[in-house]
């Protein structure tokens, strides 16, 4: 109250701040600043390899001493596109990836559903981390506890025996059951924070406006949920889609994974690897596309 | 909000339900961890400590986790500087290649790790870069920058921009405002972030395979090998237990940091 | 391996053109003349069961040769075990590693990618010792140059678990015939050489298709094979990839019967509770010889030599053909496998070279006949396609 208060002297005019007042006033500057780091790492590190491995897709092998030969050919695109045994695994695998991710739709909602909006703040708390803790655990190790589970001897035949059923054992049933157990909790996250973000008032209104559960449902939780489930599949059907190790493992049959990975391997044929690699990489991408339309990118 | 009491039931016991079939294969490793057999039968005849007791005694497990560790704070620490770095970018700005780039960040994640893999493993030969720890955190940061990323947008989407303009107002320089005002509001994001790109690089293993060499192993790529090699199952149960045991307390922090619900969803796990 | 003298030639001629003439494949390193000091370090690739002991080895409670290795030249030892022979050729295609242990449908495609180096034999004092049909096999050795030692032999059998087959099988009928009483539990090699295995099963029980060397099969032979193994499909209860899988898969009583190394079967009697038991059925069966080849980059060469030398000295030979279960290479090393394993060479027939004329090593299947009949084969990529028909469909 007594006395005057000298405004504060403006700060020492320093190297710094004469550089923020730069960009400040060049905003683009800022962006470049922000970018380039980042950028670079993208372009060079992963398209740059990407690009690279688009062209060795063009490219072949000589059979005998798998040296690289760089003619460029589209040999490899037709073999892929002619044989009938690659159509069926295209189709086999993404059949699959469209299984488990309805699959881990249907088990991720109600328990989401449940995390978001019953549950009390510890129980959340608790849920949470009980969701997220067994990505910790390693996902070979969680392979071979099925296929233990899965095996003839195992524990599954053993507790369906008094009932007279058995397990899927090794197939393509088993592949289907350990990838939506994989990927479950990559749905779950998302669309719990999605779920989570829906007003409660919403809810409300619509009971008050004479809606039963089964309505509002459908009519107001879905579409709201509909950007956080899209995001969700991008995981599951992306790591499904990919994936060689599961195949091998629990069944005796081969995916889009399995074909590119004994490419490289067997046959050091790197560049049909590549080629038959770009069918997931395309179907990813229109997926993505897809997602994005829904607001997939909005709640990743 | 109120839902018919049947409904809550049904609900709670689907949870319930859910929860146990998440658990029950991590019961299973636990289990086998303490089978005294070479090789896993059902059901498990004699019970023993040996393991635990090897595994923390065995160098290649140690050297293994070792090679983790350092694999997932390397990429965790260049995957929050460039990850951070984009999201301010992607947010705050209106630029040409918006969209763009929003849409390529999301890649590495979003397309197949045996590309990845494949595609950096090639690189890597090409430009002649001996494979070690460094090539290893290159692919781990890859797609690491996509989960700060995400964190770090979904956050800073929900920070009004009022409050950067005002610390300006206030007098404060570009840098400042960053330091007082933009960064607290994301510290938490970012922490969750690190911890769940920590996660992410530290199991991963389809793209360590192919940007891997000779000298070094991860964590993942110990455990593969030795699933080949027979009579050392049980050690690698334990090792899985062990870090189980471990990721407690990072995984309780992080879901505790992100309280926010809404920061949860930008978690990406 | 099966060639009588011309054919053996003119297959070797036409390799050695293959080799000369493919990209990549130069003079190669120049060899050694001397051996100087261990460089302390070695990196091998090898089958699991191969490098075991030291701390860089596998580990395995009682077994040990590495660690003497390692005392008596200072060069410590790392081994990364292969998941199968492509895998080994890709690893030894990065240059990181020292040395493989390499089956024959890999020695060739290394020798041609130059990949490998040829052998100095006068730097190897115990190669004299080894068994005369070891040596200069078609498979390591081109234009007369050799390109490694010999590990050991031994045959592809067929395992069986005698709780549920009950009587000794002695055909590999069990496991082709689509009548087969075990369909469901049978199990064979997922990996493309198996075509091999079936187009053996296939000349001695259809003569008609003039099979005369399984690893060199036209475009008809192939498609015979291809069908046979398409019936298999429906018999198979799950494939294995490698050596741990299939005793898993017998111990959990996945898998009956099925085409298996020795060191399965050792390897499950061990651990006690299931016993298996195998035979080498009446059509014969294919089988392989390891190679120990030194890497063309090798950065620990002295090392290596060390290491190739002491594979094949009789206590070291003895030590791991007896664990893994195949025929050692001299009549040293026998003699000391005897003290270990009582009528051990007489068991593996380890000096028994009429016998090892009906196995069939693993060989690279070559668009060059390998039973001289000119360019009408199909080759390995062939064969890799095929496989993916057969398990993919």
């Amino acid at each position: 109250m007594t006395g005057s208060v000298s405004p504060a002297a403006a700060p020492p005019a320093s190297l710094a701040r004469r550089a923020a007042a730069a960009l400040y006033r060049h905003p683009r500057a800022q962006l470049a600043g922000l970018l380039a780091a980042p950028l670079g790492w993208l372009l060079l590190a992963y398209l740059g390899s990407l690009a690279l491995f688009l062209v060795t897709s063009f490219w072949r092998v000589d059979s005998f001493s798998g040296n690289l030969i760089t003619e460029p050919t589209l040999g490899n695109y037709q073999e892929i596109a002619t044989q009938e045994i690659y159509r069926t695994i295209a189709i086999r695998t993404v059949g699959m990836a469209a299984l488990v991710t309805v699959t881990d739709i249907v088990l991720a909602l109600p328990i989401a559903f449940y995390m978001a909006k019953l549950a009390s703040t510890r129980t959340r708390g608790i849920m949470v981390v009980s969701i997220l803790l067994p990505l910790w655990s390693g996902y070979l190790v969680k392979v071979y506890a099925w296929r233990l589970i899965l095996s003839e001897g195992g524990i599954l035949n053993a507790a369906l025996q008094p009932v007279g059923l058995k397990g899927p054992g090794y197939s393509e049933a088993a592949v289907w059951l350990v990838e939506s157990y994989l990927w479950l909790p990559y749905m779950i996250i998302p669309v719990f924070a999605g779920l989570e973000r829906i007003p409660g008032s919403l809810l409300e209104a619509s009971a008050d406006l004479g809606g039963r559960a089964g309505m509002t449902a459908r009519r107001v939780i879905l579409p709201l949920a509909l950007p956080a489930i899209a995001a969700g599949s991008i995981f599951t059907f992306s790591l499904t889609l990919g994936d060689y190790i599961t195949p091998t493992l629990v069944s005796n049959t081969r995916f889009i994974g399995n074909v590119v990975y004994d490419f490289v391997g067997i046959a050091g044929n790197q560049p049909l690897a590549a080629a038959y690699a770009m069918v997931p990489v395309t179907i990813m991408l229109v997926f993505l596309l897809v997602a994005r339309r829904l607001g997939a990118f909005e709640a990743l | 909000m109120t839902l018919p009491r049947g409904i809550r039931i049904a609900l709670r016991i689907a949870s319930g339900l859910l929860l146990a079939f998440i658990y029950v294969p991590i019961g299973i490793i636990v289990l086998y961890s303490f089978n005294a057999a070479r090789v896993a039968t059902w059901p498990i005849t004699s019970f023993t400590l040996d393991w635990y007791g090897r595994a923390i005694g065995d160098g290649g497990v140690r050297a293994a986790l070792l090679a983790s560790l350092q694999a997932a704070i390397g990429a965790t620490v260049v995957s929050l500087l460039l990850g951070s770095l984009i999201a301010l970018a992607v947010q705050r700005y209106r630029f040409f290649g918006r969209e763009a780039i929003s849409f390529v960040v999301v890649l590495p994640l979003a397309l197949p790790g045996i590309v990845t893999g494949i595609a950096l493993n090639t690189a890597f030969r090409a430009i002649g870069l001996e494979f070690g720890l460094l090539t290893i955190i290159v692919g781990h940061a890859t797609f690491c920058v996509v989960v700060i990323y995400n964190n770090v947008v979904a956050r800073l989407r929900r920070t009004s921009r009022s409050f950067e303009e005002a610390s300006a107002d206030l007098g404060a320089d570009t840098f400042a405002t960053f330091r007082r005002v933009t960064f607290p509001a994301v510290r938490t994001a970012l922490i969750a972030g690190a911890l769940l790109a920590f996660a992410l690089s530290f199991d991963e293993i389809i793209v360590t395979n192919f940007t891997s060499g000779a000298s070094i192993q991860t964590l993942p790529l110990w455990i593969f090998s030795n699933y080949q090699r027979p009579n050392q199952l049980p050690l690698v149960n334990v090792a899985a237990v062990l870090v189980l045991l471990l990721s407690i307390v990072p995984v309780y922090l992080a879901s505790r940091l992100t309280a926010d619900p809404a920061a949860v969803a930008g978690a990406r796990t | 391996m099966r060639m009588r003298g011309l054919t053996a030639l003119v297959a070797t001629a036409a390799i050695a053109v293959a080799a000369c003439s493919s990209s990549g494949t130069s003079a190669g390193p120049s060899l050694p003349t001397s051996l100087g000091n261990g460089e302390g370090a070695l990196n091998l690739v090898a089958w699991a069961g191969y490098v075991v002991g030291g701390t860089g080895g596998e580990q395995v409670q009682g077994y040990d040769w590495v660690t003497p290795f390692e005392t008596a030249t200072g060069c410590k030892v790392t081994v990364k075990v292969g998941l199968d022979s492509a895998n080994m050729v890709q690893l030894m295609k990065t240059g990181e590693y020292d040395g493989v242990s390499a089956s024959g449908d890999a020695t060739l495609r290394l020798i041609a990618g130059g990949d490998v180096a040829p052998v100095n034999f006068e730097l190897i004092p115990n190669y004299k010792d080894v068994f005369a049909g070891l040596k200069n096999q078609p498979y390591n050795t081109v234009n007369g140059v050799g390109y490694g030692v010999p590990h050991g032999r031994g045959a592809n059998v067929l395992m069986y678990d005698p709780s549920v087959v009950t009587t000794a099988p002695d055909s590999w009928s069990a496991v082709f015939d689509a009548n087969s009483p075990y369909k469901g539990k049978v199990t064979a090699y997922n990996y493309a050489i198996y075509i091999a295995d079936a187009a053996l099963y296939l000349m001695k029980t259809k003569p008609e298709l003039k099979i005369t060397n399984p690893y060199a099969l036209d475009k008809d032979q192939l498609a015979a094979a291809v069908d046979l193994l398409k019936v298999q499909k429906t018999l198979i209860g799950k494939y294995w990839g490698t050596a741990q899988e299939e005793i898993d898969g017998f111990a959990n009583g996945d898998m009956a019967i099925g085409t298996a190394w020795l060191y399965q079967q050792n390897t499950i009697n061990a651990a006690g509770g299931k016993q298996v038991a195998s035979v080498t059925p009446k059509e014969g069966a294919t089988g392989w010889s390891d190679t120990w080849m030194i890497s063309a980059k090798a950065k620990h060469p002295n090392c290596m030599y060390k290491w190739m030398d002491y594979i094949i000295s009789p206590k070291a030979n003895a030590d791991v053909t007896v664990y893994f279960g195949e025929a050692p290479v001299s009549t040293a090393a026998c003699a000391e496998a005897e003290k270990q394993s009582a009528g051990f060479c007489d068991q593996f027939h380890a000096a028994d070279e009429q016998y090892f004329k009906n196995i069939w090593y693993w060989n690279t299947p070559t668009t060059t006949c390998l039973d001289g009949r000119g360019d009408i084969c199909t080759d390995f990529d062939a064969w890799t396609k095929a496989w993916t028909e057969i398990t993919g469909a």
